[in-house]
């Protein structure tokens, strides 16, 4: 019992972080055009920078906040200045995220070496919380509660305010949204600062269950990838319920067939390549 | 290129063991390999457009294929090749089913999420590969009775693979088949109107392009007699694609001279510098924002201009 309840609660919290992560990655994908390899890359920099932030403010949320600001601030400057030269050169801009996700892994390794280092969880969250016999990792259920929280302020975020409906033109229909007097290349901007910083604090939070190791970006990328497959591109829902049905797998597949895990994430992604290639949710085709 | 060059090439070629020390022969030996494996892979990039990152995938699986055979089962050399050989084909017809659901950016996705699969495959599955470990203990082959364990031996032979592989990928680019993948790459629709099959005939080339992927395996694990998860890793498609990109995308010399500098690079800075991935990144954006054709491409152009301007001075 204890067994089952664990490992569900291991995967509703990877789950939410990879919310963290494929939201922002999705998004960039459906506005842009582009999948945005160096995502992996800022979650592992948002994790990194989270560590050298609690040496000195020792509080997560914290660090969480400072750190997604800093990533974002860099993925702004990504956007402006590299991407924006290629604008067009959808190849192109592919290639230059994959060389500066290169650069990311090699700034961390010698920045902050090549050792896992583990980011402790809140002294106040430790506790596991009992409830009926049954023991909850605190810490995983407020994961649980800031992935569904975030998923609820950017499905508001999409659907309630200006900022979203332009997004969601954007990702429908680029030109006409341009021709109606949509700043799309500003959007292009603001799309890549919110999903980077959402990377970068998920990086931190997510800190205490996976801690920070050389070879986190190149692992969590290709997660983030099959979640958008799965879930379609630029759509939030199918991020969303992509980053459970994948947490869920790998979770499940890494505590019951460790070898096989990553074979195992391959098959709901054949299934809907197969049968739904726009993916569950997604409206673009790819 | 004339006949008369491409003697002097072949000659230079052979006539580098004679000359010089073993650590270069076996780094033109490993350039041959790098060249096929970004050969293969030009075939999909330059002249089907379609990007793939996930080009490793062939030459690891052949590579652990036959030297699990080999160490596990105990099957023979010549056993080994055909089936490793056979099987990575086999997978990357598969592999074609999946990835060309998409064409451009979902393909690329698509390549990349399936290598990374693999990859994460490697380390885990410690019962089969061995995981960080590797595999280790691969020896080469000794076809008709002739050892590969010398450096000239060995450079021979992946010599005489290579120059089989490149003119056999030449041949597929020129013939008939070749043109319509060119069209189904600039003109995927009027092709279709034409009547051509787009969906097959890149599917062929992908199984294509994996097979000669895995012959560059084979000729990988044969050199290193060892094979680790990173030859399947991102960083591993990564360099091939930036060969083909660097050296010019659909031609066929440009993959050549793209690996042969990836190759040269990795050598050296990493004799001096352990940030030899920091530097691949570098040489990506590089190569994308100011040489987006590729040195082949380049120089023609520079050729013709500069051929024009000479002509029209001695009229």
């Amino acid at each position: 019992m204890q067994f089952w309840i664990i490992q569900t609660l291991n995967s509703l919290a990877l789950g939410g972080l990879l919310f963290l992560l494929s939201a922002g990655f999705s998004l960039i994908f459906g506005l842009m055009r582009i999948a945005n390899l160096t995502h992996g890359a800022l979650f592992m920099l948002g994790a990194y920078v989270g560590v050298t932030i609690l040496r000195v403010v020792p509080d997560l949320w914290l660090a969480a906040l400072l750190g997604g600001l800093l990533v974002a601030a860099f993925g702004g400057l990504l956007e402006r200045f590299i991407l924006r030269a290629l604008a067009g050169n959808a190849l192109g801009q592919v290639l230059v995220t994959l060389g500066v996700a290169f650069i990311i892994a090699d700034f961390c390794l010698i920045v902050w070496g090549g050792d896992p280092i583990p980011v402790p969880t809140p002294e106040y969250l430790r506790r596991p919380l009992i409830v009926a016999g049954v023991a909850f990792p605190t810490y995983r259920l407020v994961v649980i509660g800031i992935a569904i929280v975030t998923a609820i302020v950017l499905h508001l975020l999409m659907e309630r305010t200006r900022l979203g409906a332009m997004i969601r033109a954007g990702v429908d229909d680029m030109q006409m949204a341009r021709a109606v007097g949509i700043p799309v290349s500003r959007l292009f901007t603001i799309v890549f600062c919110l999903g980077s910083a959402l990377a970068g604090a998920g990086g931190i939070i997510g800190g205490p269950i996976l801690s920070a190791y050389p070879g986190l970006d190149f692992e969590m990328l290709p997660l983030a990838l099959i979640i958008v497959i799965l879930g379609g591109v630029g759509s939030l829902v199918g991020a969303f319920v992509g980053s459970f049905i994948i947490g869920f797998i790998y979770t499940f597949g890494s505590a019951l067939l460790p070898d096989l895990a990553y074979v195992i994430l391959f098959l709901p992604m054949i299934f809907v390549i197969a049968f739904r290639p726009r993916g569950l949710f997604g409206r673009l085709g790819t | 290129m004339r006949p008369a060059a491409w003697g002097v090439i072949a000659t230079v070629l052979a006539g580098i063991p004679l000359i010089a020390g073993d650590y270069y022969v076996n780094f033109t030996s490993q350039i041959f390999i790098a060249a096929i494996f970004a050969a293969s892979l030009n075939l999909l990039v330059g002249y089907g457009g379609l990007p793939s990152l996930g080009h490793a995938s062939y030459l690891g699986v052949a590579a652990y294929l036959s030297a699990w055979l080999y160490l596990k089962l105990g099957l023979a050399h010549w056993m080994t090749a055909p089936i490793a050989l056979a099987a990575t084909t086999l997978m990357a017809g598969l592999f074609g089913l999946i990835a060309l659901r998409a064409t451009g950016l979902g393909f690329l996705m698509l390549t990349l999420a399936l290598s990374q699969v693999l990859w994460g495959t490697a380390y885990r599955w410690v019962s089969v590969t061995e995981g960080d470990n590797g595999l280790r203990g691969m020896t080469r082959p000794a076809p008709f009775g002739v050892s590969l364990e010398n450096p000239a031996a060995f450079y021979y032979f992946a010599l005489a693979i290579t120059l089989l592989a490149l003119w056999l990928m030449a041949k597929f680019v020129g013939s008939a088949f070749g043109a319509t993948l060119r069209g189904t790459r600039d003109e995927a629709r009027r092709m279709s109107a034409l009547g051509h099959d787009v969906w097959l005939v890149r599917w062929i080339t992908f199984v294509y392009s994996g097979f000669w992927g895995a012959v560059s395996g084979l000729l990988f694990v044969y050199y290193h007699k060892y094979i680790h998860p990173a030859s399947l890793s991102l960083t591993s498609s990564a360099e091939a694609l930036i060969g083909v990109i660097a050296g010019g995308s659909g031609t066929l010399a440009g993959p050549l001279i793209g690996s042969a500098i990836v190759m040269i690079l990795k050598n050296y800075v990493s004799s001096y510098i352990e940030r030899w991935n920091m530097l691949l990144g570098f040489v990506f954006i590089g190569i994308v924002i100011f040489m987006p054709d590729g040195l082949v491409p380049g120089i023609r152009r520079f050729r013709t201009r500069w051929w024009a301007r000479w002509k029209a001075r001695r009229s």
